[in-house]
């Protein structure tokens, strides 16, 4: 298995290169207003928001990881950080100091939305558009943020919002204009509860799918942690991905260094396989380095969805 | 240039820790931060920086501009000053530390050397000009040393 | 009885804001001090869960405000304390639009007629409902983790209780004395240095902690649960006692948490 493993990693690597190769050849010379010169016919790109209503359960980190997954798989991707005054994805994405303008700046009119989007330099098909910092969230207009991220769709592959923790304006605003919604969940009796109250608010307008963050099997078998079965039993929502607690993800953060870049880091293939599933394959359970019982569980699960 | 800066680092001395590549990260991020969020930081700066320059040069205050921008580097602070003459070299005003060193070099008490030296009229916004050089005398008290205007 | 007000806030959401009122106010209440806790995270509560007092709940802080019922009525008591330990929980099916911030510094302060304590277990964010939180405290306490992003929210955050004049006490939680060890996460005087905040307790990061909020047991109340005696050190500086920080990443402490790991 983990010889298979290892080619079947390797055939991606080899598959992601020709992808950005084929990316980089699209990339536009002079950005302009509604869109670049495309051989292909435009698509209107997917919307999708990350949310949660508790914080610190992993919706930035989660973000800034799939949106880097699904880029370098050859989509082009933005990511717009919607926590006004607490913006941390540029922060996350290492891309901190390069933001010179921001969301309200573009909604507002001070800069033109291609001076605001930032490119990565390490998957070229990954722009952000980052959060205002020294703003508040009531100062975003809500039919604005839906134009602005109709106007994203129209260039993008996939618009990917993070949500702020709560379910207030800032949530409310990163909601609007999404098609879908990824709700990320830790195994907490806490969190499950606020996933929960966010489901309801956003009602039947939006399909949503359900990550779990955090679970670390050891303790759920000693019972002192919830399952991903717990979880979900509650939730009843179609599961797009499970990921362990990594260390990796923190020194990833300390440097700025999405950890989903990372071929060594076990939890990277978690976030890819969350960004495959998303693009429509149908990808087996993540691989980490779990003990295989832990594993077994898990396939079923996935099998047993759609 | 933080990013050069942290690459030579990992080239030369090999991998920094992650730890400190944070802190350095968020240093920087945070005085950016601050810079945005606090613009009575920006003006007693600028305030400070012209009244540095006006002391060698004549300036037109009400034209100048002092700003901050993000480059690949990191902050930049951009400063955009109108020159509208050169001040005469014997009517340079000196800075406090220049009036401390000269009343040393006199023989003066320092404390009170300085006071009588940086405000002779008691105001703030003029340094009266520097002291003529004294013979070196022993320290014997303010109304010995105070420098001709 | 005027009590001191105290809120607990961190700008980012999921370091411990709440694990720490309901610990901290455990500890000071299992030392003999009449502790009220509030629930400012209105829609979404959890005070209660990690108290294990949510199926007790009758009324809220929005209906005490709106005049439903009266203060006294809303306190759900924690019986494992007492009379000591009280909780005024928040509203689950409203947000926090639905209290202003003159109504909420009424109500701490109704609230501190009572007792000797009022924490205020502040949400996430710095918008309405970390307003109104702030708004009836007199003291701050700060919650960060060694993380780059949750730092940087308690700077924001810092900066915003300044501007309240109000003072600040730093708590850093999760701490991974190993991962410091190996310059993999920032150290406590890392976290200080850049905060330039007054530390008031170091909280290691235990993930059976999340069985223990689980399941609503207060760690001072678990004889297995080491963390209760770090709470009990924090709640004995609130009061004024001068106590050393263990030293993290090495010797004692090291001792200490390897012990944490095989317990």
């Amino acid at each position: 298995m983990e010889a298979q493993q290892t080619r079947a990693q390797q055939t991606e690597a080899h598959q992601t290169e020709a992808q950005q190769t084929q990316a980089l050849a699209r990339v536009p010379q002079a950005p302009a207003v509604g869109g670049e010169a495309r051989s292909e016919p435009k698509t209107r790109g997917r919307s999708i928001v990350i949310t949660s209503g508790k914080g610190g359960v992993g919706k930035t980190t989660t973000t800034a990881n799939v949106g880097i997954a699904l880029a370098a798989r050859g989509a082009r991707v933005v990511l717009v950080d919607a926590d006004v005054g607490l913006r941390n994805l540029d922060l996350v994405l290492g891309l901190e100091s390069r933001v010179r303008f921001h969301l309200l700046d573009v909604i507002e009119g001070t800069a033109p939305l291609d001076d605001a989007l930032v490119r990565d330099k390490r998957v070229p098909t990954l722009w952000l558009l980052a959060a205002a910092q020294n703003r508040e969230k009531d100062d975003v207009d809500t039919e604005a943020m839906c134009a602005l991220i109709e106007r994203l769709r129209e260039r993008f592959d996939y618009v990917i919002v993070d949500s702020p923790a709560g379910i207030e304006t800032g949530f409310k605003n990163a909601v609007a204009g999404a098609d879908e919604a990824i709700v990320v969940c830790t195994p907490e009796v806490a969190a499950v509860r606020d996933v929960d109250r966010v489901v309801g608010l956003l009602g039947n307008r939006i399909s949503v799918q359900l990550v779990v963050n955090r679970i670390r099997p050891a303790l759920v078998r000693k019972g002192k942690m919830l399952s991903v079965e717990d979880v979900n039993s509650i939730l009843r929502l179609p599961l797009l991905g499970v990921l362990g607690d990594a260390p990796d993800v923190i020194v990833a953060t300390n440097r700025g260094e999405p950890v989903a870049l990372d071929e060594t880091a076990p939890i990277a293939a978690g976030y890819r396989a969350i960004a495959a599933r998303i693009a429509g394959e149908d990808v087996a359970a993540p691989t980490a380095d779990e003990p295989a019982g832990f594993f077994e569980k898990l396939g079923s699960l996935f099998g047993g969805r759609h | 240039m933080l990013e050069q800066v942290t690459e030579w680092f990992r080239n030369v001395f090999g991998a920094q820790s992650s730890s400190a590549v944070a802190k350095d990260r968020l240093r920087l991020v945070l005085l950016s931060d601050h810079l945005a969020l606090a613009p009575d930081v920006i003006d007693a700066l600028r305030r400070d920086l012209l009244d540095v320059i006006s002391r060698y040069l004549e300036v037109d205050e009400a034209h100048s501009d002092v700003s901050f921008e993000h480059k690949e580097a990191g902050i930049a602070m951009l400063a955009n000053i109108p020159i509208l003459a050169m001040r005469p070299p014997e009517k340079i005003a000196e800075s406090p530390a220049d009036a401390q060193a000269s009343a040393k070099s006199a023989g003066v008490d320092d404390d009170t050397g300085v006071l009588e030296a940086v405000h002779p009229n008691g105001r703030t916004d003029n340094y009266g000009r520097r002291p003529r050089r004294r013979r070196r005398r022993k320290s014997s008290g303010a109304s010995q040393t105070a420098p001709a205007q | 009885m005027k009590a001191r007000r105290i809120v607990v806030t961190s700008g980012k959401g999921g370091v411990g804001k709440t694990t720490t009122t309901a610990n901290l106010g455990a500890a000071l209440a299992q030392r003999g001090k009449r502790v009220i806790l509030v629930d400012a995270d209105i829609g979404l509560r959890n005070l209660d869960l990690v108290l294990g007092i949510e199926k007790r709940i009758v009324f809220d802080l929005v209906e005490v405000v709106e005049g439903r019922c009266q203060l006294r009525q809303a306190l759900v008591r924690d019986k494992r304390f007492g009379d000591d330990l009280a909780i005024l929980p928040a509203a689950q099916t409203r947000d926090k639009t639905a209290v202003s911030e003159q109504q909420f510094a009424d109500v701490v302060a109704g609230l501190a007629e009572m007792c000797d304590y009022v924490l205020i277990d502040s949400p996430a964010g710095i918008e309405h409902g970390f307003r109104n939180a702030v708004a009836g405290a007199a003291e701050a306490i700060v919650v960060t983790t060694p993380e780059v992003s949750a730092i940087r929210d308690a700077d924001r955050v810092n900066g915003k209780l300044q501007e309240r004049k109000l003072p600040m006490r730093l708590i850093v939680n999760r701490v991974r004395p190993e991962m410091v060890r190996t310059g993999e996460m920032m150290s406590v005087d890392d976290v200080c240095d850049i905060l330039s905040a007054e530390l008031l307790g170091i909280v290691p990061d235990d993930p059976e902690v999340i069985d223990t909020t689980n399941r609503g047991i207060p760690l001072v109340l678990d004889p297995s649960q080491r963390l209760g005696a770090i709470y009990t050190k924090i709640a004995r500086r609130l009061e004024g006692e001068i106590i050393p920080f263990t030293q993290i990443g090495g010797g004692f402490f090291s001792r200490l948490f390897d012990a944490l790991r095989a317990g």
